[in-house]
């Protein structure tokens, strides 16, 4: 009872200290737009007024049906084809030595440079777009999903064997929710480049969604919408990445205060 | 005092085990007999791989010559005649003690609500009753050893397996493990084979000390303590008997002890 209570208080002060460092934030940045500090960096105010413009003529909304296509095929594709991949690698050192030299290469390259290698290949629609995407989202969720697979503490899965598990479910049972912690880190950090990566493609492949907004506001010298264009796309991943935490506190409630032997 | 002459027929027999990792020799031609309905210790100073025999036996690691058989039965890998209790308690963190505790029963095909009537009986039985929905992360060592316990009591395996089980635990925890485990080994009926390095420990639950020597290991003698097991709980400490095998073992091993 009193440890909930405290959670409880703990939890509001946590969201207490998130509310403060925004207002500090904006703050900041709108005493930054007042000095200002270039004449291309507009207040928080301006930004936030051309954002409500925009939700309102619709064009934000009309810009993100054109953004979200790439991002969530490649973000999807990525976690599952990431975490299927990375359990693989994790589990044999055929498949590590196959595949891990790829993703580490795919991690370090200079992907900017290499995107007219891709329109060559694959045009400029659709496909190009979501390859970015993947580019940028898949190595760390791969890579991320093959170590935490591989440091699953050996005495578990001893405990599943000497309990008659067959190997499936040494995997489905112990190695995944084990390495969930570790997996979902992954997811967190893949995703947030994967909206990179379509804001990239967008500025790269040809100008489309929000990423035509930044790039015809900054063209005709409109900076509060390029801003207003860049804090919502933030916004929306700082969004879809709380909810990704908030779903892996209900599927693993144990795993939250770490490992047993902590 | 060394030899009684009613041993019951072994439950277990290990022939002639070596095991060797690489050009480590862990284990030498090393055979044991396991009496049913009894608790056997292996004691040894570290590195005389009685951890290592205690796997073999589970089926978790496969011996480089000489065979295992349980029942008769030889050994080729886990199986439903025996269970392992973990010195690490090899508990899963994200799992409440209930799902921990039936984890053995969910992966021999039991239904889930006869699991979890199993599971809840032995949860009460180890002391644990009100935790079932407890993490491990919310119990002490201590109880997070008796779910370790629970699990393995609770597919009624008739051989148990016991990995320094009371190592992580604090002392008066330990203790008061001791007599509850003697208290298993005269209700449960089953084999009890139990891995430590405590020698006193050793004296006080088994009707049957082997005592390994390291490398190789060997097995250097059989001790069958019978005097004092009738007495009581709280007279075994301060029993004569009690106090000389304590002292001969510790003969027999200090040399052995960096």
């Amino acid at each position: 009872m009193a440890s909930s209570l405290w959670k409880s208080s703990m939890m509001k002060r946590a969201n207490l200290l998130k509310i403060l460092s925004a207002l500090i934030l904006f703050g900041a940045w709108e005493i930054a737009g007042r000095i200002p500090v270039s004449l291309a960096f507009p207040t928080f105010l301006e930004s936030m007024s051309a954002l409500f413009a925009m939700a309102f003529d619709g064009t934000l909304w009309a810009a993100y049906g054109e953004t979200l296509q790439p991002l969530v095929v490649g973000v999807a594709i990525s976690a599952v084809l990431g975490i299927a991949i990375g359990l693989w690698v994790g589990l044999s050192d055929f498949f590590d030595w196959l595949f891990s030299p790829i993703f580490i290469v795919m991690q370090a390259a200079p992907l900017a440079a290499l995107i007219p290698l891709l329109v060559l290949a694959y045009g400029i629609g659709l496909t190009s777009k979501v390859l970015v995407v993947c580019i940028m989202a898949m190595p760390v969720i791969v890579l991320n999903t093959a170590g935490a697979v591989r440091n699953t503490p050996e005495s578990m899965k001893e405990m599943g064997k000497a309990f008659l598990a067959s190997d499936l479910s040494v995997i489905l049972k112990i190695v995944i929710p084990a390495a969930s912690p570790v997996i979902f880190a992954g997811l967190r950090l893949g995703i947030s480049a994967g909206f990179i990566g379509a804001i990239l493609a967008e500025l790269k492949i040809t100008p489309t969604g929000v990423g035509d907004i930044i790039t015809y506001s900054r063209s005709i010298a409109d900076y509060p919408s390029m801003y207003a264009a860049i804090f919502s796309i933030i916004l929306l991943a700082v969004l879809f990445l709380n909810l990704l935490e908030k779903t892996e506190a209900v599927l693993f409630k144990g795993n939250q205060r770490g490992y047993v032997s902590d | 005092m060394v030899v009684a002459d009613d041993i019951p027929e072994s439950a277990v027999s290990t022939r002639n085990i070596s095991k060797n990792y690489g050009d480590v020799e862990a284990l030498r031609d090393l055979s044991l007999e396991f009496p049913r309905g009894q608790l056997t210790s292996l004691l040894g100073p570290s590195g005389c791989g009685k951890t290592t025999l205690l796997k073999i036996i589970a089926g978790l690691l496969e011996p480089t010559s000489g065979e295992v058989e349980v029942n008769g039965q030889m050994v080729t890998g886990p199986g439903p005649d025996r269970a392992f209790v973990f010195q690490d308690f090899a508990l899963l963190p994200w799992a409440s003690v209930m799902r921990n505790v039936s984890f053995g029963l969910e992966m021999r095909g039991v239904a889930k609500s006869e699991r979890e009537d199993i599971a809840a009986r032995y949860i009460k039985e180890v002391g644990l009753g009100g935790f079932e929905n407890a993490y491990p992360h919310e119990l002490s060592g201590g109880m997070r050893q008796r779910v370790g316990l629970a699990r393995a009591l609770s597919v009624d395996a008739e051989v148990l397996l016991m990995d320094e089980p009371f190592s992580a635990v604090d002392e008066q925890t330990r203790r008061k493990f001791q007599e509850d485990l003697l208290g298993l080994v005269q209700n449960e009926n089953k084999t009890f084979i139990f891995v430590t390095h405590s020698i006193e420990e050793a004296v006080y639950v088994s009707d049957q000390i082997a005592i390994l020597l390291p490398r190789p290991s060997r097995v250097h003698e059989i001790i069958r303590p019978s005097g004092f097991r009738d007495k009581g709980v709280d007279n075994i400490r301060r029993d004569p008997e009690y106090l000389d095998i304590v002292d001969e073992i510790w003969a027999s091993l200090r040399t052995y002890v960096e």
